[in-house]
Order: structure tokens, then C-alpha cells, then sequence
């Protein structure tokens, strides 16, 4: 049973994204729940901007956008004494299969984003920032550009924010279809009216951003977690959730689950506490594959997944990657040639096009797989294909070599039988596939 | 070629960028000319990169990068309905066989009536609704099992007839 | 690498070097003689890092990193050739050549391709590449480009790189994505950069080749043989590849001092006109109207015997010789021999030049005033009256670089061309005007530098932009004045370079020339100017002579006054034309078949006083002989002295010995003084560029290169105000009065052209009726 958008029960644990019911979007509903709160206070007290970054790392809050990096040391990079414009960019252009969590906090509460991000700009120093929003998600962008205006006109956003001499000038930028500017060089040069091509890496953002400036980017949730840090401190964040990954965490649970959709957990939940708040597996049936952090993580056998806890750490142990949060299941019924094929697909698709691995290699790793998936597979091929993924891996610009890589390699890894069965038998072994 | 709307929508983008910056609303400025004349033609492209001062090649190269600007014209309605793994999994690959038997094209066609454009798109960040799909790149429509799908394409095509959608250009050929 | 910053160690294959902060693994590889296999990466483009052929191993790095875009940093330890490196490259290769059409033995670029080259060293000897390879369609780029072959493209994207960095312009792009993605240009434009065949050259593969020389021979059945540009005063450094006695194929030789690795459209398609059928392939004789080719034993008797008849009857001074800028330093050399040797100072090579008033003012042979190399490293920079672009593009290329790391490029102009770098300061004014815009700028100089204003200038006013443009020049540390082509054909030319001066000195810049042809400053040197009083070009027309020599010179197109010129010769008793080509039939008597650059030995001194000799890289075509030759025999047969040279370098060695003892003459000043301007011209000016495919007599006989957006015949540009004023309609026509000439043409707004200016280019059938390159004109509709 799918629950319509009215459902707003992100689970016991939800701290981020709890007390909304769908309309309680707007700035008055936000400051109700004590939104702008910690905004406020850091610049009554005038806190030191250190200490803002100070209390992000205690938090121990990691990037919530895929690389789980630690945001207060990723802010720490940012150069202080820089004369002129710091930008500070939030990463909404969720595009991962499987990841729909972001679009939840643009629709439900965007104030609680757009006041992490003038703590971050406090933080920082930096003066101007811009919320880059998926290209499909026009009715979000929308609402975004209507609070950023309510944001603007309560002075939360701009010149003197709430009088202090601290200016922030935030901006909404819409995307147009393209996976790849979830990368945040590939957005970066997206922002400045480019073809979405990553950059090679140094110099990064931090020294040279959009426009060539420091600049620091984080996701959507990474940034929506900033106010409560800074009211409740980072200590309690952390406390949420275990050593080194702090506080809660969003999972989008999609595939053959009751309740595909946008759950808040505490880091380091077991995965069967998500998948039961999930409604369980599809007609009760059971757990094939699971792949834990949006399609670009390697996909990890049911039973693996089941004895595996949610936090960056264990599920880096199990085998995979927490990445951005996107749980996709598969039960008993789904055959892992064709769930491949469709990902390597998109892969080939979304490769930006410069390096010569990702652009050549996604191509060919497709083909293969689509070959096989027609029953035209060769003997040969599954060592072909992991070779060639294992030529794409490490050596391109960017990691969406890597993410297109990993699947490859990892379906092969747990359920090579299946797709030697492909080749021999011509067919599926998993007959029902629907 | 740019209407007086379309200009003004392209000045309100404008000042989001620092000034020396203009080309940082290119995206913004085809999508809004795409609203209005549907797709994006030579000329458009041409008048976008005059209006905001860049190579129109450069313009070229960005509306042939996103996904979501159409090259060709196309229906009405453009249709794209997102058939990736998690939306696969969630009855997606049924809706847009549905769609393709209903319309009566594949994927990158248009309707003979050119009421209708299919595109098959990539994850729209909405997994959890599956089946999604995306109308004319703006309205986003969620669990689209097959009755929410015939009502939306009888509502589409009664539009369609009223003359409302974007301007038709369809004429049945393809759409890529 | 400069002293005064700290190096760091590290270490490559083993082998210690030093090398700058800020540099990449590659460089420091090829310092120390290491091969690292790349595609992308080009020593003069911005990192890419795209093609991933350069990945290397770089100790504590998990993953292997791409050489040309790894900075180094201290201690670091490199190998190019471990296993993990090899592996890594090997993958790569495997990539590139799973779409690749394996089509070598047709491909033009065989022989010379990056991608076969590394392809045998890293490539697998079968692939396992099973699936249909992708298909890329041919796009049509233009008259110069071939871009037929597009599959084999590896998306390296050095061609739009030149177009956007070297170029200045972006042509090409990268459209679509993924594999799919495709360089192509703007739907349906061509690539019109007059620096465009860089991309030919910087194309690893054969997706980008030379049009005119597609399929016109194997690389490896062409000799490479090396010359010099004839065209612009830079002196291009070239290969010229030739099969038999056919030139095939000409391609930039690197010489970083003069041309870096570029060379400009100009210098690499004009070889199409040497083999094109205009050609004089024997002396020829007009006798009783009639054409007649002879031998040239009787050629060389005719004209010997005319001269000397029109000398006895009428005087020495009745004969001048013409000549071009574009002929060798030993052609110009023995042609002022020649004249002198009969007794005439009638010699010229300013063809163009309007002002001869500053004639025995100069201090020295004018020149760019400092090495080409420098003109990358100036501060400021204020280029006076240049079409820079088109006159000389690869020092408009030097300047863009140098805009890029902070110099401020100042413009003093009577259009406002688009050099396709960020001018700091326009100074924009009708060409009557110009005098007063500079001391303009001179006064505010003056004056921001405390120095006194002399009385003749006292009536003027600085307005902003000439103040900004002395501020920019005052500050800085290396800073040129710079005077192009159109500052030397001005009107008040002898004016603008006093006053030139004047700012140079004032501001501490130094005041340079851009020099307008291959062999300006040479020409100088050989004499091919008055010396002792006698006529100059200008004279030569005004007051015409009984006979003319033309070397390398077509009235029609290389003179200030066309009109003039032409009436001259007609009313000659006896023109002399020497050039490669047949032409001026209406007006010569013999016409003898002289060698282009390629057939001949020679030299060339080029703007900044370089020597550059060049021996003949094909036999001369036909009868065809070279130039020094036949004005070495017409001396003998004369019994003139010093015409007894047995070779090229024996004529040049007469003259200069090398660049070194050139540089002793040089020297920009002028002793004219500065005057107070005169006030402007009432009623409408025209401004004249010479188009850079018209500018010289090879350029204009390049089919490839007429064909080319460049290539389009003239229109009277105006401005709209000037547009409306005439009551013309889109696409309307204007007849242009000039002197006694007139021309009916296109007429177009151009919000570059100042008002009351009417831009119209020279050096083409459809203008040589106008009679003067600058001055007053009247317009009316057609
Ligand atoms: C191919 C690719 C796609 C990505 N897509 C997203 C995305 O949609 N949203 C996101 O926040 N980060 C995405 N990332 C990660 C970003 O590059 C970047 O690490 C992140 O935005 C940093 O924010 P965080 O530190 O808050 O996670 C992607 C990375 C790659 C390589
Ligand atoms: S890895 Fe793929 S997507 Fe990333 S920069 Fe390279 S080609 Fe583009
Ligand atoms: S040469 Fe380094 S990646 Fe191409």
C-alpha cells in the first residue's frame, strides 16, 4: 500500500523531519517549530564563526550526499582570509536511483535547508550560495523560490541578516536533466552555464569553487542537519548515532518493500528495524539483493544485508557503501541480469562524456550485459565485463567511473551463477521476473 | 525570438548570477524559450546565446547536454516516464508499456495527431512514487498505475484538443 | 624556472629532478627526457586530463593519476612504467580503440597519428571489443577543415581548446554526452578563425585534417622541408611538405621565439595558389597588342634594350620600380641595384603608405621595437590604428595569453574590430580624428607625469578614456606603444608616430611597429626606398614615370591608390612585371615568371629584425626562375656592378650579414615634430583595412582560402546613424565616390564603425576603382 504525500511518518526517530504534515512548509509554520532559532542565537551571541565549525565536527555529521564526508573538517578547508566573494552550494540534485530524500526537505521544509545554509555561510564566510535543484522537480524548485522570498523578507536571508553586519544572498538554480551535476564539480560547472563536465581534482572547491572561488558544497539533509546541531548541540547529534557517524539519517527505501518511501533512523539502526518500518518485503516474500546506498553502491545479498546495521561503517564492512541512503530491495523474484542491465544502462547514459574509460567503457560494459540479458552471452564475457569495469574503476575524473564499475562487478561477485545461467541456458533463472 | 515574457523570465534569472556572469542563466533561458515554442530550433538557440552573450556554440553544446531540452519538436505533450531499477521495481516497465500500447508509439515518438510525445527518462528523484513520470518537464505525476494513466491521458488529450499544451509541431515523425 | 623561487625535489623513474612549484609530473617528466604516453594534454592548452592515457604511479596514491594534471609536491616519487602504470595506460588504449575505425591504411593522418604510434606500444593485438562500433557522422566545418572523418575522433578536445585559448574564439564544441558526445560546430556555421588549421595540427587522430590536401598523398611519401611564412611580418617558421615538385601540405615548425607552435590560416593554405593554374610559366612579350611568350634570352634583351633606350632618351629618373614588401631580401636588394645602377633613386616599397613626410626623419629602421617573445610579457600595451586580428594573428595570440595573466591591451582605432581578447581601454574615433585622440592620450600623460605639455598641444583636452589609456600606460612596468598597419597608411601617419613617440617617452614604453609584410624591415635594409632623393611610391604615381619595374607588386591590389597606379602604368612606355603569376596584361610589356617563396632561395627579416633564411623547397615551376636570378642576369646584361653574387646568400652577405649586425640599424624614433592636430575631415571618411585573404598575391589565389567567410568581397559598412542619413533600406546598395573612382556596394550597419565613417576594404576588383585608402567619400544610394 502506498502511502499518499499526507503521510508524513518518518519513523520514532525522526528529529529532522518531524511535526510536518505536507502544508507546513511555509517560514511561520518553520519558526513555530523553532526554526531560525539557531541562526538566531549565533548571531545574537555573536558566535564565533570556529565555533560553528567546532560544533558541526563534534557532531560528527557526514556528508549525506554520497561520500560521507565529514562536514565541519570539509568546512574547515575554506580559506579565511580571502578577499572577496565565498560561495556556499547545496547539493539538491538528487539523481541517484533510488534516492528521493532530498526532495522531501525542498517540499516539506526548506526553511530548515535554507537556514543551514546561512549557518554554514556564517560559518564560512562565505556571501553568496546557490541551492542547485534537480532538473525534474519543478514543483520543488518552486516552493524553494517561494520560501527563499519568505526567507528574504523576514531577514533571515541578504544584506545585514536580523541587522548583524553578516550577508548572505542565497539563490535557487534549476537543473535541466542531467545525473552527472549531482557531482559537485559537474554542478559547479553546470552553475556557471557549462555542459555538466567534472573537473579534475586539485585544485578543489574549497580553493577554487563556481566562478573560481572558495566554495564548499554539501547535500541537502547535510546542510537540514545544521540547525539542529547548533540548538542542540553537536554532542547530542553524535549521541544519536555511533562514533564517527552522527546523528540521524534519512533512508529511501524503494523496490519490492509494503511501504517503499522516506524513512529518519538513527546511524547505526539495524537494517531490519528500517525494512519492518518499510512494511516488510512485498507480499512477505524474502530478501534477494539489497543494494544499501543508492544504485552507484555495490549491491550486497539479502541475507548479508539483513545482518547489517545502517551507519557508514558497518555497511563499508558488509561490503558496500552507505552513500547517499537509497535502500533498494529486491525479493527472490528479480533477476540480477536484467536489474543489472538497467542500471549499467543508465550508467552509459549519464557518463558525462570526457573521460575516455567511463565514456568507452559504460558503452561496452552495457552491451555485454543487454547481450547477455537476450541470451547472446559469452563464455568469455563475464570475465571481460569484469575486467573492463575493473579498467574503468580508479581511473577517471570523476567517481561515476567507479559508480558505474561497482555495480558491474558486484552482481557478477554474488550472482555470477545467475548470469552463467544466462549464458548457458539463454533465459533467466528467475523465470517471474515482473 | 525571445517574447517580452520570455525576456523577462531570462532578467529575473539574470540577477541570481554576479553580473559578469550572464551565461550562468543559459539553462534558465532555454528552458523558458522551450516553454514557449516547445522546442529548442537553431534560431532560438542563436537568439539565446545573442541575449546572453555567449558562443552559440557554447549554447549548442548546453541544450545537447541536458536531457530535458527537446532538439526536435515534439507533441503537445511530452510525456517521460522514469522506467529505472527502483521505479522498475514498482511497476514502472508496466506503465510504460502501457503508455506505448495506449498511445500507440514507442519511446522518442510521436503521436500521428501530435498530441503526444513518449520519452523514457532516467531516476527523477521520486523513487518512492513510482511509477513516476513527468509532463512537459514540469508536472511531476506519481503512482501512475494504469487507471491514474488512462485519466491522465484522457485529460491530456481533451487539453490537447483545446489547443492548450505546448504549441504542436508533432507530425508524427520521430522525436529525438 | 626562476632563481628567486624554491624548487622541489622529485623523483621520476628513479631519476632525481628539481623542478618548480606548480608545474605537473608531466613536465617534470619530459624535463628529464621521460616519455609520458598522452592525447589530451598539449604543452600551450589548458589541462583537460580527459583522455586518461597519461595515468602514472605516484607513491602513497591508491589509484594511478594522469601526469598532466598532477601537481608535484615535495618528495614525491613517480613511475611512468610500473606495472600499475602500464596497466592503467594499456586499459585506456583498449578504450580508445574499441570505436576507433581501425582504418589506417586509408586514413591521412597515417604515419603521423598519436593513436597508431602509442597503439603499437600499448595497444592489445586483438580486441575484445565484440560489439558494433558507434557511428559518428561527417560534419562540414568549412573550405579548410575536413571533419569527414569524425568516428575516429577520441574526444580529447584539444581542437576546442585552440579555438577557445589560442583562437580566442569558440567554434567547436562538444555536443550530446556520454558516448554519444560529438565535437561539431554551431548547426550549420563553419569554422571562420583565421587560426583555425591549429586544429588540424593538434588533433591527434585523423578526425580533423586539411581539406585542400585530403587525400592528396601518404604523410610518409612527403619530403619535409623548412621555410618561412611570406605573408605577415612575424615570419612564420614552416614545414613544407612536398611530393615531387608539387608543394602539398605546409604545417608550422615550432619555433618558440617566433610563432610558438601556431601558425595562422594564412601561412598554412596560401601554397594552394602555387599550384594553381594563374601561374606564369614563361616570359612573355606584348608586341603590337599582342602576347607572345618568348625565351628569356629575348625577354631579358627586350627589356634590357627598353630601358636603356627610355634612360638615354628621357633620363635616369624616368624609371622607378614598384616593389613588394612580400619579395625576398635579395630580390629588393638587387632591384635597388638595378635602379641605381641606371642611375635612378626611384625605388619603393611602401605601396600602401599615404604619408611620406616623415622621409628622412627616421633614426633607424622601424621595427616591433622588442623581441616577439616579449610581447607575451609586456604590462601595457595601447596598439594604435591595427586591424591586429587579421594584420597579424598570432601577435593578437601572443597578446590574448598575455590579457589572460593580467597585461592591460589598450586600443586607439578608427573601428572597433574585436580582437578576441579583453581590451582594458577603446579609444574609438573617425581616422581624421586619430591625431588628436593620441595627443590626446600624450597630454594626459604629460601631465599625469608631472612633465610639460608642449605649446602646439596645449588646445587639447583629454576626455576619460584617454586619461584611463595614459593611466594603464604610466603604470605597469613593461609597456609598448605599438603602431599597426593602418597607423602607417594613415593620412597624418608622419604625425601619429611623432606623437607616438612623444607618449612613449613620456610613459617610459617602448615604441614599436608591427611592420606590415614578411619582409618589411627587411626591404629597409636591402634600400628598396628612396636614398638620395629620388621618388617614392606615392611620387612615382602623382608624377608618372616612362618605365616601371613591378616586383612581386599587382596594381590592382597593393597600392594606397589603385586608381593612380593603374593610370600610371597604362600611360607607361614600359612596365616590367615580375611575379609568379600572370597578370597586369592591360598595362605591362613583359611579364617574366619570377619564383614564388617556395622556389627560391632567400630571406626574410621579419618585424622584430630576425633573419630567416630559407632555401627552395621545390624546383621552380616551368620557365619559372628565381627572382635574384633574373634581375642578376637583366644587371649583367646592363654591364651595372654588383650583380656578380653566385648564390642567395652571396647577394644577402652584401647586405646583412646576420640578425646581429641588422639590429645595429633599428631604431623607431623620428625627428618630424609634433604638430598641432588638424581638425577633422567634414563629411564622411573612409577606413580601408587590407582583408587578410587579399592581402598579398599568393593569399588572394588560394582557392581554399578565397572560399573562406574572410574571403567575402567588400561592403560598405556604416554606422546606423550614417545608415538612415543615406535613406537606405536592408540589403540596399551605396555608390562610393572616392577621387575620380567610384564603387557601387552592399551597403551594412555596423555598430563597430564610428558615425560619419564608411568602412570599406581594400585590395579587391570590386574597391581598386576607389582611389585612396583613407580620406574623404561620398555616398548616395544605388
Ligand atoms: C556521479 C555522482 C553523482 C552524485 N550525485 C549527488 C547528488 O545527487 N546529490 C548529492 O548531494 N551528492 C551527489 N554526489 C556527491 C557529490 O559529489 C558531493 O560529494 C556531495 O554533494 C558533497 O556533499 P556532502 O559532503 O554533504 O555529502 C554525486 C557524486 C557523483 C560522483
Ligand atoms: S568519470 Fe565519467 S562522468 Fe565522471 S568525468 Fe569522467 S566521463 Fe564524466
Ligand atoms: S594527457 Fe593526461 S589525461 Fe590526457
Amino acid at each position: 500500500m502506498n502511502a499518499p504525500s499526507e503521510f508524513l511518518n518518518y519513523g520514532p526517530d525522526a528529529i529532522l523531519m518531524v511535526g510536518l504534515n505536507g502544508r507546513n512548509w511555509r517560514l511561520a509554520d518553520y519558526v513555530a517549530r523553532g526554526g531560525y532559532g539557531a541562526l538566531k542565537k549565533i548571531i545574537a551571541e555573536k558566535i564565533p564563526p570556529e565555533q560553528v565549525v567546532a560544533e558541526v565536527k563534534k557532531s560528527a555529521l557526514r556528508g549525506r550526499g554520497g561520500a560521507g564526508f565529514p562536514t565541519g573538517l570539509k568546512w574547515s578547508f575554506m580559506p579565511k582570509n580571502y578577499v572577496g566573494d565565498k560561495y556556499i552550494i547545496c547539493n539538491s540534485d538528487e539523481g541517484e536511483p533510488g534516492t528521493f530524500k532530498d526532495r522531501d526537505i525542498l517540499r516539506y521544509n526548506p526553511h530548515m535547508l535554507f537556514e543551514g545554509m546561512a549557518i554554514g555561510a556564517y560559518a564560512m564566510g562565505a556571501t553568496r550560495g546557490y541551492n542547485y535543484v534537480h532538473g525534474e522537480i519543478w514543483a520543488e524548485y518552486l516552493r524553494c523560490e517561494e520560501a527563499i522570498e519568505e526567507a528574504y523578507a523576514a531577514g533571515f536571508l541578504g544584506a545585514n541578516i536580523l541587522g548583524s553586519d553578516f550577508s548572505f544572498h542565497l539563490y535557487n538554480h534549476h537543473g535541466f536533466g542531467a545525473y552527472i551535476c549531482g557531482e559537485e564539480t559537474a554542478l559547479l560547472e553546470s552553475i556557471e552555464g557549462k555542459r555538466g563536465m567534472p573537473r579534475f581534482k586539485p585544485p578543489f572547491p574549497a580553493s577554487y569553487g563556481v566562478y573560481g572561488k572558495p566554495t564548499t558544497i554539501n547535500n541537502t539533509e547535510t546542510f537540514a542537519a545544521v540547525p539542529w546541531i547548533m540548538r542542540n548541540g553537536g554532542e547530542a547529534f553524535l549521541e544519536l548515532g555511533k562514533p564517527n557517524n552522527g546523528g540521524t539519517k534519512l533512508f529511501s527505501v524503494s523496490g519490492d518493500v509494503e511501504r517503499p518511501g522516506n524513512y529518519e533512523v538513527n546511524l547505526g539502526t539495524p537494517f531490519t528495524t528500517l525494512l519492518e518500518m518499510a512494511g516488510g518485503m512485498r507480499g512477505g516474500r524474502k530478501l534477494k539483493a539489497c543494494i544499501p546506498g543508492g544504485s552507484s553502491a555495490p549491491v550486497l545479498p539479502g541475507d548479508l544485508m539483513m545482518a547489517t546495521d545502517l551507519d557508514y561503517d558497518s555497511i563499508a564492512k558488509a561490503g558496500s557503501m552507505l552513500g547517499s541512503g537509497a535502500v533498494i530491495c529486491m525479493d527472490e523474484t528479480r533477476c540480477m541480469v536484467r536489474s543489472l542491465r538497467r542500471l549499467s544502462y543508465f550508467y552509459y547514459e549519464e557518463s558525462c562524456g570526457q573521460c575516455t574509460p567511463c565514456r568507452e567503457g559504460t558503452g561496452w560494459m552495457w552491451r555485454m550485459v543487454d547481450r547477455i540479458e537476450r541470451g547472446q552471452g559469452r563464455n568469455e564475457d563475464l570475465d571481460t565485463l569484469t575486467s573492463v569495469a575493473g579498467n574503468i574503476a580508479g581511473r577517471t575524473i570523476c567517481a561515476l567511473g567507479d559508480a558505474a564499475a561497482f555495480p558491474v562487478i558486484s552482481f557478477i561477485r554474488h550472482f555470477r551463477d545467475e548470469f552463467q545461467y544466462h549464458i548457458d541456458h539463454k533465459r533467466c533463472l528467475v523465470p517471474a521476473y515482473v | 525570438m525571445l517574447s517580452p515574457e520570455v525576456q523577462r523570465r531570462i532578467d529575473r534569472e539574470l540577477a541570481k548570477y554576479p553580473a559578469d556572469q550572464r551565461r550562468s542563466a543559459v539553462m534558465s533561458a532555454l528552458a523558458f524559450a522551450q516553454d514557449e515554442h516547445g522546442w529548442l530550433s537553431t534560431d532560438i538557440m542563436d537568439a539565446v546565446a545573442r541575449y546572453i552573450g555567449m558562443p552559440p556554440v557554447a549554447v549548442y553544446e548546453v541544450a545537447t547536454f541536458y536531457t530535458m531540452y527537446n532538439l526536435r519538436p515534439q507533441g503537445r505533450f511530452k510525456v517521460t516516464i522514469c522506467t529505472n531499477l527502483p521505479c522498475a521495481l514498482s511497476g514502472a516497465t508496466e506503465a510504460a508499456e502501457h503508455l506505448k500500447a495506449r498511445l500507440g508509439i514507442g519511446f522518442n515518438e510521436t503521436t500521428p495527431d501530435g498530441r503526444f510525445t513518449l520519452k523514457e527518462g532516467e531516476c527523477m528523484g521520486a523513487c518512492g512514487d513510482a511509477p513516476v513520470l513527468i509532463v512537459n518537464d514540469r508536472r511531476m505525476c506519481s503512482w501512475m498505475k494504469i487507471e491514474k494513466l488512462d485519466a491522465l491521458v484522457d485529460e491530456l488529450s481533451q487539453a490537447a484538443a483545446r489547443g492548450e499544451g505546448r504549441p504542436g509541431h508533432g507530425s508524427g515523425g520521430p522525436a529525438k | 624556472m626562476s632563481d628567486a623561487r624554491p624548487t622541489l625535489n622529485i623523483e621520476i623513474d628513479g631519476k632525481p629532478i628539481e623542478v618548480a612549484p606548480g608545474s605537473t609530473v608531466i613536465e617534470a617528466a619530459h624535463a628529464l627526457g621521460i616519455y609520458v604516453p598522452h592525447f589530451c594534454y598539449h604543452k600551450k592548452l589548458s589541462i583537460a586530463a580527459n583522455c586518461r592515457m597519461c595515468l602514472v604511479q605516484v607513491e602513497k596514491a591508491p589509484k594511478p593519476l594522469p601526469a598532466c594534471a598532477t601537481p608535484v609536491t615535495e618528495g614525491m616519487k613517480v613511475w611512468t612504467a610500473s606495472e600499475l602504470a602500464v596497466t592503467a595506460q594499456k586499459g585506456v588504449m583498449e578504450f580508445l580503440l574499441i570505436n576507433h575505425p581501425l582504418d589506417c591504411p586509408i586514413c591521412d593522418q597515417g604515419g603521423e597519428c598519436q593513436l597508431q604510434d602509442l597503439a603499437v606500444g600499448y595497444g592489445a593485438s586483438s580486441s575484445r571489443y565484440v560489439e558494433a562500433k558507434r557511428v559518428v557522422f561527417h560534419k562540414d566545418l568549412g573550405p579548410l577543415i575536413s571533419a569527414e572523418e569524425m568516428p575516429r575522433c577520441i574526444h580529447c578536445t584539444r581542437c576546442i581548446r585552440v579555438g577557445q585559448e589560442i583562437a580566442g574564439i569558440m567554434e567547436l564544441g562538444m555536443i550530446g554526452r556520454s558516448e554519444h558526445s560529438q565535437i561539431v560546430s554551431f548547426v550549420g556555421r563553419t569554422v571562420d578563425s583565421e587560426l583555425s588549421g591549429n586544429m588540424i595540427d593538434v588533433c591527434p587522430v585523423g578526425a580533423l585534417t586539411s581539406k585542400p590536401f585530403r587525400y592528396a598523398a601518404r604523410t610518409w611519401e612527403l619530403a619535409r622541408r623548412k621555410s618561412v611564412s611570406p605573408h605577415d611580418s612575424l615570419g612564420s617558421n614552416l614545414v613544407v611538405q612536398v611530393k615531387g615538385d608539387r608543394v602539398l601540405r605546409v604545417l608550422p615548425l615550432d619555433n618558440e621565439a617566433v610563432n610558438e607552435c601556431w601558425i595562422s590560416d594564412k601561412d598554412r593554405f596560401s601554397y594552394e595558389a602555387l599550384n594553381s593554374g594563374e601561374r606564369l610559366t614563361a616570359p612573355m612579350i606584348k608586341q603590337g597588342g599582342e602576347w607572345k611568350t618568348v625565351d628569356w634570352q629575348a625577354a631579358l634583351e627586350f627589356v634590357a634594350q627598353g630601358l636603356t633606350d627610355i634612360v638615354a632618351r628621357h633620363g635616369p629618373g624616368a624609371f622607378g620600380a614598384l616593389v613588394s614588401a612580400h619579395a625576398t631580401l635579395e630580390e629588393l636588394a638587387l632591384a635597388g641595384r638595378l635602379v641605381r645602377g641606371v642611375g635612378s633613386d626611384n625605388i619603393d616599397f611602401r605601396l600602401r603608405q599615404a604619408d611620406f613626410r616623415g622621409n628622412g626623419h627616421a633614426t633607424g629602421i622601424p621595427w616591433l621595437g622588442l623581441p616577439i617573445a616579449q610581447v607575451g610579457a609586456l604590462d601595457r600595451a595601447l596598439v594604435v590604428g591595427s586591424f591586429l586580428r587579421k594584420d597579424h594573428p598570432l601577435l593578437a595570440q601572443r597578446l590574448r595569453q598575455a590579457v589572460k595573466k593580467g597585461t592591460q591591451v589598450s586600443m586607439l582605432h578608427s573601428v572597433d574590430d574585436d580582437w578576441l581578447l579583453a581590451v582594458a581601454h577603446k579609444r574609438i574615433v573617425a581616422p581624421s580624428r586619430m591625431p588628436a585622440a593620441l595627443a590626446g592620450i600624450v597630454v594626459a600623460a604629460l601631465r599625469a607625469t608631472g612633465k610639460p605639455v608642449p605649446e602646439v598641444l596645449d588646445g587639447i583636452d583629454p576626455d576619460m578614456t584617454e586619461k584611463a589609456i595614459a593611466e594603464s600606460l604610466a603604470s605597469g612596468r613593461s609597456k609598448a606603444v605599438l603602431l599597426g598597419n593602418y597607423a602607417v597608411q594613415h593620412p597624418d601617419a608622419a604625425q601619429i608616430h611623432a606623437l607616438a613617440q612623444m607618449l612613449a617617452e613620456a610613459t617610459g614604453a617602448t615604441l614599436g611597429f608591427l611592420t606590415e609584410a614578411a619582409n618589411t624591415v627587411g626591404a629597409h635594409l636591402a634600400g628598396a626606398l628612396p636614398q638620395s632623393g629620388g621618388m617614392n611610391a606615392q611620387a612615382m604615381l602623382d608624377d608618372p614615370r616612362r618605365a616601371y619595374l613591378l616586383l612581386h607588386a599587382e596594381a590592382e591590389f597593393d597600392f594606397a591608390r589603385t586608381l593612380a597606379a593603374r593610370t600610371a602604368l597604362e600611360n607607361a612606355d614600359l612596365v616590367v612585371v615580375m611575379s609568379p603569376f600572370a597578370h597586369g596584361m592591360p598595362y605591362a610589356d613583359v611579364l617574366l615568371p619570377v619564383s614564388p617563396f617556395t622556389e627560391t632561395a632567400g630571406a626574410f627579416v621579419n618585424c622584430e629584425g630576425r633573419l630567416q633564411d630559407f632555401r627552395g623547397v621545390v624546383a621552380p615551376l616551368g620557365e619559372t626562375r628565381p627572382g635574384w636570378k633574373v634581375l642578376r642576369v637583366l644587371g649583367t646584361m646592363l654591364r651595372l656592378p654588383g650583380f656578380d653574387a653566385d648564390t642567395a646568400a652571396e647577394v644577402r652577405a652584401t647586405i646583412a650579414a646576420d640578425t646581429a649586425a641588422i639590429a645595429a640599424r633599428l631604431g623607431n624614433g623620428t625627428r618630424v615634430a609634433v604638430e598641432a592636430p588638424t581638425p577633422a575631415v567634414a563629411g564622411v571618411e573612409r577606413v580601408a583595412d587590407v582583408p587578410i585573404y587579399f592581402a598579398d598575391p599568393l593569399v588572394r589565389r588560394s582557392a581554399p582560402l578565397q572560399l573562406t567567410a574572410d574571403a567575402r568581397p567588400p561592403v560598405a559598412r556604416m554606422h546606423r546613424s550614417l545608415f538612415d542619413t543615406l535613406g537606405l533600406a536592408k540589403g540596399g546598395q551605396v555608390r562610393v565616390k572616392q577621387g575620380r573612382g567610384e564603387a557601387v556596394l552592399s551597403a551594412v550597419v555596423d555598430a563597430a564603425v564610428p558615425p560619419g565613417v564608411v568602412r570599406i576594404a581594400a585590395a579587391h576588383t570590386s574597391t581598386c576603382g576607389l582611389d585612396g585608402l583613407s580620406g574623404a567619400v561620398e555616398l548616395e544610394r544605388a
